[in-house]
């Protein structure tokens, strides 16, 4: 075995790989609940692929036989149902995951110099996922698919001069049809997944140069020990991946509930629309996305003035493609001396639980019919969510900070 | 970077040949990217629709599709006529400012001959299909003084019966008439602009 291992280290630098990023990484010893989502995000892309590639056995992309198929999956396949469940489940479960590992990042300041490139590739990661998500959710080409598609591309309309070329571009007719369906088939199975393997790879590379931020925010490296190992760091493996399964084992607790008592979970999950076939000529009562998307498609239509010249509708438009752009820059409108909360004064603790707030009511406001107050209302949340970011720089660095110990605080 | 040891000349040659690389990089990316617009066949299937419009009563609307779209052709009556030019009151854009029609379509009818509306039937707001609500008055079940015209149920966009926008609704702006033009007095073709007016 050993000699083994040395034939195969001379050619390929396996046990340098297995130290470097398990054995001897170190890691702060003080990680806690919010640590399990980055490695719970790993396990719900690799679900995704798995499930993904076994229901592109049995799916046909086409619209005369797409939503048939969807169903021939659920009813004749054998464990077809499942597959199908754990990956439209998955995806709902995905995005849990993901805003929970963002969240994190705005606690404990994860997204701050030494880390603003990590931050930057999770950020394409995130937008990348969207992608993944809004395409794949046109495949069942059930009526909201249908719509939704429709819709959201639309939006692009409304870039001036050319953007009726590029929708057209983006669905290869004047509508969306056969042509859109199969394109969006290619680019959800085979060109956004192997870009977000490619993103997940650099995101952990870039992580493991600089070595993982933790809840009090202070780098375990300024602190060696004469062995120069961080003295508040342990080794990944076994610590953290025992650690971690643990987590996972939670999680698919969780989730298989999901899945097995509720796998739309009463429309959030999958929308009762989507059930009809796509109708060319009968939309939705009500066009939504799924939840994931809602605080999104809310901003997008909460504005309802025309101004600077610019209509109404851009300006929705406008506003939630910035919705999304402002937190690539949250590394620098962030000017606080201190990263974690914990050590951060009542100006940033208020500004993040309103944003947390405005985000939640945007969220609901986006499953709803936009009339009356409600449209007030997610007005007044889009203006708090800008809010945070914009005045960001300023509350920040005003904000009293408590001292932040030498080294990192665990019993 | 250093500077130092670097033979301009090499240097020169680099630059020359990176920049090339780059040109053909475009060029061969052209037919990927291009294969992407509407094929042969979705533009066959775009193609102008024509319609026999003799058998249009008055009063009544046809659906035809062009498209995948549902495009409306009404055939107004002369009191419908008459309401286009008393609902003004009523309307974000009565001169059919924002360009939403072919230029012989921007007037108060909104269409070439008035009697005949062609319109795509299709909600500027959130691309809903707007209902029929033709009759003026409260048979409609909009009220006194509305003036006859299309009401979308998604998001309660108001339409009159030139297509022209509601204030105070969330659609932006008139409903789209596509191009059309008349082949003789009862054929029009969709798709297909009017002779010396495009």
């Amino acid at each position: 075995m050993q000699k083994l291992l040395a034939w195969i280290d001379d050619r390929f630098p396996l046990t340098k790989v297995w130290e470097e990023h398990l054995a001897k990484y170190y890691a702060p010893k003080n990680f806690n609940f919010w640590y399990y989502f980055g490695s719970l995000a790993l396990l719900m892309l690799v679900m995704q692929i798995v499930t993904g590639i076994f229901l592109t056995m049995h799916y046909k992309p086409d619209t005369g036989l797409a939503f048939a198929s969807v169903e021939y999956i659920m009813r004749d396949v054998d464990w077809g149902w499942l597959l199908r469940y754990m990956h439209s489940v998955g995806a709902s479960f995905f995005f849990i995951v993901v805003y929970m590992h963002m969240f994190r990042a705005l606690l404990y300041g994860s997204h701050r110099q030494p880390r603003e490139l990590i931050w930057l590739i999770g950020m394409v990661i995130f937008v990348a996922l969207m992608a993944e998500a809004f395409m794949g959710y046109l495949l069942p080409w059930g009526n909201m698919s249908y719509w939704g598609a429709q819709v959201i591309i639309s939006l692009f309309d409304a870039i001036p001069l050319v953007g009726p070329t590029l929708s057209e571009w983006i669905r290869g007719d004047f509508v969306v049809s056969d042509a859109t369906l199969n394109r969006f088939f290619a680019f959800h199975v085979i060109a956004v997944p192997l870009i977000l393997a490619a993103l997940v790879f650099v995101h952990i590379v870039a992580l493991h140069k600089v070595g993982s931020n933790n809840p009090d925010g202070v780098e375990i490296k300024k602190k060696k020990g004469p062995d120069g190992i961080p003295l508040d760091g342990i080794p990944f493996h076994p610590y953290y991946t025992v650690k971690d399964i643990v987590g996972v084992a939670a999680f698919l607790m969780l989730f298989s509930a999901v899945i097995f008592f509720a796998p739309e979970l009463g429309g959030w999950f999958l929308e009762p629309d989507n059930f009809t076939p796509a109708n060319i000529l009968q939309t939705p009562p009500e066009i939504v996305p799924l939840w994931y998307f809602t605080p999104f498609y809310s901003i997008l239509r909460a504005n309802t003035f025309a101004f600077f010249g610019v209509e109404a509708k851009l300006w929705g438009v406008i506003f939630m493609g910035l919705s999304i752009v402002f937190f690539f820059f949250l590394p620098w409108l962030d000017r606080s001396p201190v990263k974690s909360i914990r050590y951060r004064g009542w100006m940033y603790k208020t500004a993040l639980a309103i944003f947390v707030v405005a985000f939640f009511v945007l969220g609901y406001l986006g499953t709803q019919p936009a009339s009356g107050v409600k449209v007030v209302i997610a007005q007044l949340c889009t203006v708090l969510y800008f809010a945070f970011f914009v005045l960001m720089p300023w509350y920040t660095r005003i904000d009293k900070t408590k001292p932040v110990p030498e080294r990192v605080t665990s019993k | 970077m250093s500077e130092e040891g670097v033979n301009p000349r090499r240097r020169r040659l680099l630059v020359i040949t990176s920049g090339l690389g780059v040109v053909g990089a475009a060029f061969a990316a052209t037919p990927f990217v291009l294969s992407m617009m509407p094929s042969a066949r979705a533009k066959a299937a775009g193609a102008p629709v024509e319609v026999d419009i003799g058998k249009v009563e008055p009063g009544q609307l046809l659906t035809v599709e062009w498209r995948g779209k549902p495009v409306w052709i009404l055939r107004r009556t002369p009191e419908m006529l008459k309401s286009l030019s008393e609902d003004t009151k009523f309307l974000a854009d009565p001169k059919s400012a924002v360009d939403q029609q072919p230029n012989y379509a921007q007037n108060e009818t909104r269409s070439i001959k008035p009697e005949y509306l062609v319109l795509v039937g299709i909600c500027t707001h959130l691309g809903c299909s707007p209902a029929q609500r033709l009759q003026a008055g409260a048979a409609s079940g909009l009220g006194d003084e509305w003036p006859g015209g299309f009401f979308c149920p998604c998001h309660g966009s108001k339409f009159d019966l030139a297509g022209r926008v509601f204030k105070n609704v969330p659609a932006p702006t008139n409903l789209v008439v596509p191009p059309y033009s008349y082949l003789s007095n009862t054929r029009i073709v969709i798709g297909v602009d009017q002779k010396g007016a495009a």
